[in-house]
């Protein structure tokens, strides 16, 4: 299986860690992962507010960079999520479909896909709070959102209790938006952190050392908002508990 | 999934309250009830949107001032946040919730997709049931036909129930420039008419006061001791000053939750029972309708009757569902089916199921931007997520900058009991606004060139090298200045060492 590592711009820039963690996940269970040098961004950041026309080009690129994988894998719902659901800003030829379709987020593949049973060499022995991006939660399916009437499910939960030593804490409100929503975070600011601060606090009074997430950009967030509270909470991606990172 | 106490604000908790009521060992906690004593220096309350003219609404402006005043945010978001948990714990008691979901769903699209024949069949078995039936094109034919009613019965006061349609058509305001006397009949519509402000809010109009503002605005209006903001003193005062209007009133007015076109009959649901006071203490009764409210059959109604109050107040019914059938001997009752803009937006491809709404206010008490805010913050009729997708289509240029009032994350489209595809909808404005030209200029010229970097890799990786100098590089006080929104209320990320890209090429240099 030929897999096409879409490391998202924001990762690349902060979270290198996280897209180190997934290469090596992947490589680790026996696949051949190639990183397309001139990939940048989905495009998300334009047309999430409203600008399809300005994204066209960037949209361009990442179809140029992943085509001819069977899969594209993210280690970020927000941005797959956006590539499946949302791309409409170019024409629909059949490359763009192509590409479109297998791109899938890093818990889904390991989840639905490749449905892997262990993680031997995982071991967190740590109390950790769930988050959950909203697209990742809602679109993608990650797990059932709290307003459905639905049999409850939770695939990061699912592989995350393979992991040895790993002790779960849920916060007061469980799926509540941290207030990230990328160009919101800046144009909506106050309300933004306001909501990040309740986020994380909402984790900590819940007893939890680490918020533990598939998506680096709300935990960008979070830790900002974490940090300037004062709020001694730690971060880490779901990748790198996977792969084996003990704190 | 319980709230822990320590979340709790003060005005919530039953441990220390003196005057908490009981009744068979469980506390009163009406949304709008629970009392304690007043303290020394109560918290002025923020008010909404500046509004100037048909200039864009400022929200985030508003919304920053609503978060200035902990006190209300806290207690705001708490109060809206507990009906969101009571909504839960009704939906987890329906085995078929999801299926009455699209049920309700279903017959709204049909309904509206054969609107016309509903809105004839209505108005021909309204008519045979003794009714007079209006149509007014928009708000302003409403207040004047309504107004005409009124001076063919001399009647000079008007007791009216809660009625989000007379918000939109500014029916109050209108009522007082021709020297008709409007008294709001329920308590929190009250309590903002005589505040002289609009409702926050569809379903609880002055959830965003505290018990002192409200203690603050009857002192004014009503003569109450100002130094006390007791519930029950309040409301009772409230209710002595309100009873001996409502008696004396020339006529009543009522809004509309379900219009049956079968039966020409319509339905009003209220918890306080000032819907029925309304219609029936004068012997002149006017319905306004907004012409959105059919439904075909009166077996209809039991899906909307069980969503309804679920998804608004997690109640399982209205405390007062009342079937309207005709005039009463010797009254007379009309109907005015207002337009308002709805036919227009019927037509609109990507908006027109945003007519599906039944104003349960599900999508604002679980939106945590709205609890956070204040609906006051979104300076138009409808506020929360249905406002963000309702009100640019009434004016695209003055409320251009709400549907950016939201992070997209679509827990409004799963509490909606008619299925609106809310957050999509906001999603399909921002890009329509774009579309139109309606949003600033500097938010263009930034996308313009974030779109021009990222689609080409070399530049792109040259200015992330820059920026990841800067981040390490530059003192704090350039990072955290006024300008840089990020930074004002949250760390900037700590810069890595290096990006991923450099890591891979120093790493896995040899691949590809």
């Amino acid at each position: 299986m030929r897999i096409g590592l879409f490391i998202p711009c924001y990762i690349d820039a902060f979270s290198p860690e996280v897209g180190i963690a997934t290469l090596e996940l992947l490589e680790r269970l026996g696949h051949e992962v190639v990183y397309p040098r001139d990939q940048t961004c989905c495009g998300q950041p334009m047309a999430n507010s409203g600008f399809n026309a300005e994204a066209t080009d960037t949209k361009a690129l990442f179809v140029r960079n992943f085509s001819g994988f069977d899969y594209v894998v993210a280690p970020s719902g927000s941005c797959v999520q956006h590539v499946r659901d949302d791309f409409d800003a170019i024409e629909q030829t059949a490359e763009v479909k192509e590409v479109r379709s297998p791109t899938v987020e890093l818990v889904e593949f390991l989840h639905d896909i490749l449905k892997v049973e262990a993680f031997p060499w995982a071991r967190f022995p740590h109390r950790i709070g769930l988050h959950h991006n909203c697209g990742t939660l809602r679109r993608l399916g990650h797990q059932t959102p709290s307003e459905l009437h639905e049999p409850f499910f939770s695939k990061p939960r699912d592989l995350l209790s393979k992991v040895a030593g790993i002790e779960f804490v849920t916060p007061a409100r469980p799926d509540e938006c941290c207030g990230f929503g990328g160009t919101f975070s800046v144009f909506d600011e106050v309300v933004s952190t306001k909501m990040g601060y309740d986020k994380v606090s909402d984790h900590a009074r819940a007893g939890a050392e680490y918020i533990v997430s598939a998506d680096s950009s709300c935990m960008m967030h979070q830790q900002g908002c974490a940090e300037r509270i004062g709020l001694p909470i730690k971060f880490i991606h779901i990748a790198q508990i996977l792969n084996g990172a003990s704190a | 999934m319980n709230t822990p106490p320590d979340m709790l604000h003060p005005e919530l908790l039953a441990a220390d309250d003196a005057h908490a009521i009981y009744r068979d060992g469980h506390r009163l906690d009406h949304a709008e009830a629970a009392s304690k004593p007043l303290r020394a220096q109560p918290e002025p309350q923020p008010r909404g949107a500046k509004v100037h003219g048909n200039r864009p609404i400022d929200q985030a402006e508003a919304a920053a001032r609503f978060i200035a005043a902990p006190e209300h945010e806290k207690m705001h978001d708490e109060r809206l946040w507990d009906l969101r948990q009571k909504r839960d714990r009704e939906m987890r008691g329906i085995a078929e919730w999801e299926e009455l979901r699209s049920l309700a769903s279903a017959i709204k699209e049909h309904t509206l997709t054969h609107l016309d024949q509903y809105l004839e069949q209505f108005e021909a078995n309204a008519q045979s049931n003794g009714i007079h039936v209006h149509w007014a094109r928009d708000a302003a034919e409403h207040n004047q036909l309504v107004h005409g009613i009124l001076r063919d019965h001399g009647a000079k006061s008007l007791i009216k129930s809660k009625s989000m349609l007379t918000e939109e058509c500014g029916f109050r305001h209108y009522m007082a420039s021709v020297g008709i006397e409007v008294i709001e009949t329920d308590l929190g519509e009250r309590i903002q008419q005589l505040d002289n402000e609009d409702p926050s809010h569809v379903v609880v109009p002055a959830v965003h006061k505290l018990r002192t503002d409200v203690a603050e605005v009857f002192s004014r209006t009503i003569g109450t001791d100002p130094a006390n903001s007791d519930v029950h003193y309040l409301t009772e005062a409230q209710r002595e000053a309100t009873r001996p209007l409502i008696l004396a009133a020339d006529a009543g007015m009522t809004g509309c939750n379900f219009a049956v076109a079968e039966t020409g009959t319509f339905v009003v649901c209220t918890n306080e029972g000032n819907a029925d006071l309304s219609a029936n203490v004068p012997k002149l009764h006017i319905a306004s309708i907004g012409i959105e409210k059919i439904i075909p059959r009166l077996e209809h109604l039991a899906v909307f009757v069980r969503l309804l109050s679920r998804s608004a107040l997690g109640s399982p019914v209205t405390q007062y569902t009342s079937h309207f059938r005709g005039p009463r001997a010797g009254g007379e009752m009309h109907i005015v089916l207002v337009d308002n803009g709805r036919s227009e937006r019927l037509g609109l491809e990507e908006f027109w199921t945003s007519l599906k709404c039944i104003r349960c206010g599900a999508c604002m008490n679980t939106c945590p931007v709205y609890r956070r805010s204040g609906g006051l913050s979104y300076g138009a009729t409808y506020s929360g997520p249905i406002g963000l997708i309702i009100d640019p289509t009434s004016n695209a240029h003055k409320y251009s900058n709400l549907p950016f009032a939201s992070t997209l994350n679509g827990s409004c489209s799963n509490v909606c009991p008619v299925k609106i595809n809310i957050h999509e909808q906001i999603y399909a404005w921002r890009r329509e606004l774009v579309k139109r030209h309606e949003v600033p200029f500097a938010k263009r010229i930034e996308m313009k060139a974030a779109g021009e970097l990222l689609s080409r890799p070399a530049a792109y990786r040259a200015a992330i090298a820059a920026a990841d100098v800067a981040l390490a590089h530059l003192p704090r006080f350039v990072i955290y200045n006024g300008l840089n929104a990020w930074g004002r209320h949250r760390e900037v990320p700590h810069p890595p060492k290096q990006t991923f890209h450099s890591w891979y090429q120093a790493n896995r240099g040899e691949k590809q």
